[in-house]
């Protein structure tokens, strides 16, 4: 029974690492940028959410709908203002500036809000569990997963059904010939990494709650998430959840066998799946 | 009285050191088919490219319904109603033919002669196969995909760069089938061509280029063989 109960805490905290990955997938998928500021700018936009529920005295799950516009204009003013004048056929320019905005998002978070952690206090909700056939769940940790879902479901939608979403594929594509449909790459780049931080919000929300946060946990969730994208295969929305819940699985089987095993059996999942399938489990066709 | 819709005047254009047209001038009028043909290098290429504002080139050189549009760059300048098939088809693998055919339709506002229907009546094949990923296609359909897509914008200027380049001649006159009901849509075309024959058929005036200036201009009865040959290849047969 043990092992029902560890398998269904990994498919939940499975939830989380696919919320951290969704921005970073939807912003490779689009203009093939791997923004390795990624878990600093979910770090900061918890920080957000935390300065909005305290002065305003709100609920964070209340707050984070505030702090969405926000991150939504980090996002876009990142890409017009900084991304776009580095994206190229060099893949090296963007990967060293969103290096040098990891190091400086971090050292802004920590002159400003200290080296403290902070949480976010949800109340009553974190503590509230559910009974889910042979095993009892939290319910802070199904509403991750269930957000997570809901998250790549409404991405999946907008690729695939919207007129922006079309935009989306159709640049991701050729960025030269959409200039002829009078569509301006920069922009929908622009609107592409505000759409991702506001994902990375809904996942700073959840980080916070579950556990502790401080200036310089960026890196680590970026790893998580950068390990989702790759074993769901690049560009692949829902291949980003199922890789999220594979770390998840494989953290939360290692860590019932031996708890310093929790990190590294993630990581050796990472590694056996790049072994075996090294364009990850659902890649995109024409990549 | 005709009237002119787009016209270049003394256009000259260079790539970095090398110049590339020299003093180029032509004229489309409304409604009227337009084939530019030369070898290759001749600078057809060159001209659609200076034309859509891809290339920089003398602001007053380029002029569309009236406005000087040299200034411009590429968005606005084909904001303004030219839209154009660019060489070697460029569809958009990730998305089907329909929407690849919608994406060309992208920045339109208002209705116009074209939309999904018209443009399927004119290519009944593209309809059967509109979920089909568009380069799952044979070349000629793809190719209709890209001039279908190009209309799309309700065009008042369609420019189609190459677009029998690499395809079978029966395929070649499957597409040029097309062109009178593009025609009655009221769009002006400006094909480039080397395929001369079809060039030839469809076309209401000749612009023969060679070494980036315009050497030979008439219509297709005006214009003998061997005005044509002389023209394309610099020399008398």
């Amino acid at each position: 029974m043990i092992w029902v109960d560890t398998l269904v805490q990994g498919i939940l905290l499975g939830g989380l690492y696919a919320l951290f990955a969704a921005g970073l997938s939807l912003v490779f998928g689009v203009m093939r940028l791997v923004n390795l500021a990624h878990g600093d700018l979910i770090v900061l936009a918890a920080f957000v959410i935390l300065t909005i529920a305290t002065t305003l005295g709100l609920h964070p799950f209340v707050a984070v709908f505030l702090a969405m516009p926000i991150m939504f204009a980090v996002g876009w003013g990142l890409q017009t203002y900084i991304l776009n004048r580095v994206l190229g056929d060099d893949i090296l320019p963007p990967l060293l500036v969103t290096f040098g905005l990891s190091v400086v998002i971090q050292n802004t978070l920590l002159e400003t809000f200290s080296a403290d952690s902070q949480k976010l206090t949800a109340g009553p909700i974190e503590a509230q569990s559910v009974a889910l056939g042979p095993t009892t769940v939290g319910l802070t940790p199904l509403l991750t997963l269930a957000s997570a879902i809901l998250v790549i479901f409404a991405l999946n939608q907008l690729f695939y059904r919207t007129k922006l979403g079309r935009a989306f594929r159709a640049t991701s594509d050729d960025p030269v010939t959409v200039g002829l449909m009078v569509i301006r790459p920069n922009n929908v780049f622009a609107i592409a990494t505000g759409i991702a931080m506001v994902v990375a919000t809904i996942a700073a929300l959840y980080l916070g709650v579950r556990a502790n946060f401080d200036p310089t946990i960026g890196p680590a969730r970026l790893l998580y998430a950068f390990q989702a994208v790759i074993i769901g295969g690049l560009g692949s929305l829902w291949g980003t959840l199922a890789g999220g819940i594979i770390i998840g699985v494989a953290q939360a089987l290692g860590a019932a066998v031996n708890p310093e095993w929790q990190l590294l059996s993630g990581h050796v999942a990472f590694v056996l799946v790049l072994l075996f399938r090294p364009r990850g489990l659902f890649p995109r066709a024409n990549d | 009285m005709t009237e002119t819709l787009l016209s270049t005047h003394d256009l000259t254009a260079h790539y970095g050191d090398f110049k590339a047209l020299f003093g180029v001038d032509i004229e489309v009028n409304k409604g009227e088919t337009i084939a530019i043909i030369g070898a290759n290098g001749a600078g057809k290429s060159t001209l659609m490219r200076a034309i859509t504002g891809l290339l920089p080139h003398a602001p007053d050189a380029i002029r569309f319904k009236g406005e000087s549009i040299g200034a411009l760059s590429a968005p606005e300048v084909l904001d303004r109603g030219i839209a154009m098939v660019p060489e070697g088809r460029r569809l958009f693998p990730s998305l089907t033919v329909e929407e690849n055919l919608l994406i060309g339709a992208h920045s339109r506002t208002g209705n116009g002669y074209w939309t999904l229907e018209s443009v399927y009546d004119i290519v009944p094949i593209l309809r059967e196969r509109k979920d089909h990923p568009a380069t799952a296609l044979s070349g000629g359909q793809q190719q209709m995909v890209a001039i279908g897509r190009a209309l799309m914008s309700n065009p008042e200027a369609l420019l189609c760069d190459e677009i029998s380049l690499g395809l079978a001649p029966v395929v070649i006159k499957e597409i040029y089938a097309s062109f009178p009901k593009i025609k009655e849509s009221g769009a002006s075309v400006i094909v480039v061509e080397q395929d001369i024959g079809q060039a030839m058929k469809v076309a209401d005036r000749v612009y023969c280029m060679m070494e980036g200036r315009v050497t030979l201009q008439g219509t297709p009865e005006e214009l003998s063989r061997d005005d044509i040959h002389n023209a394309y290849f610099g020399v008398s047969s």
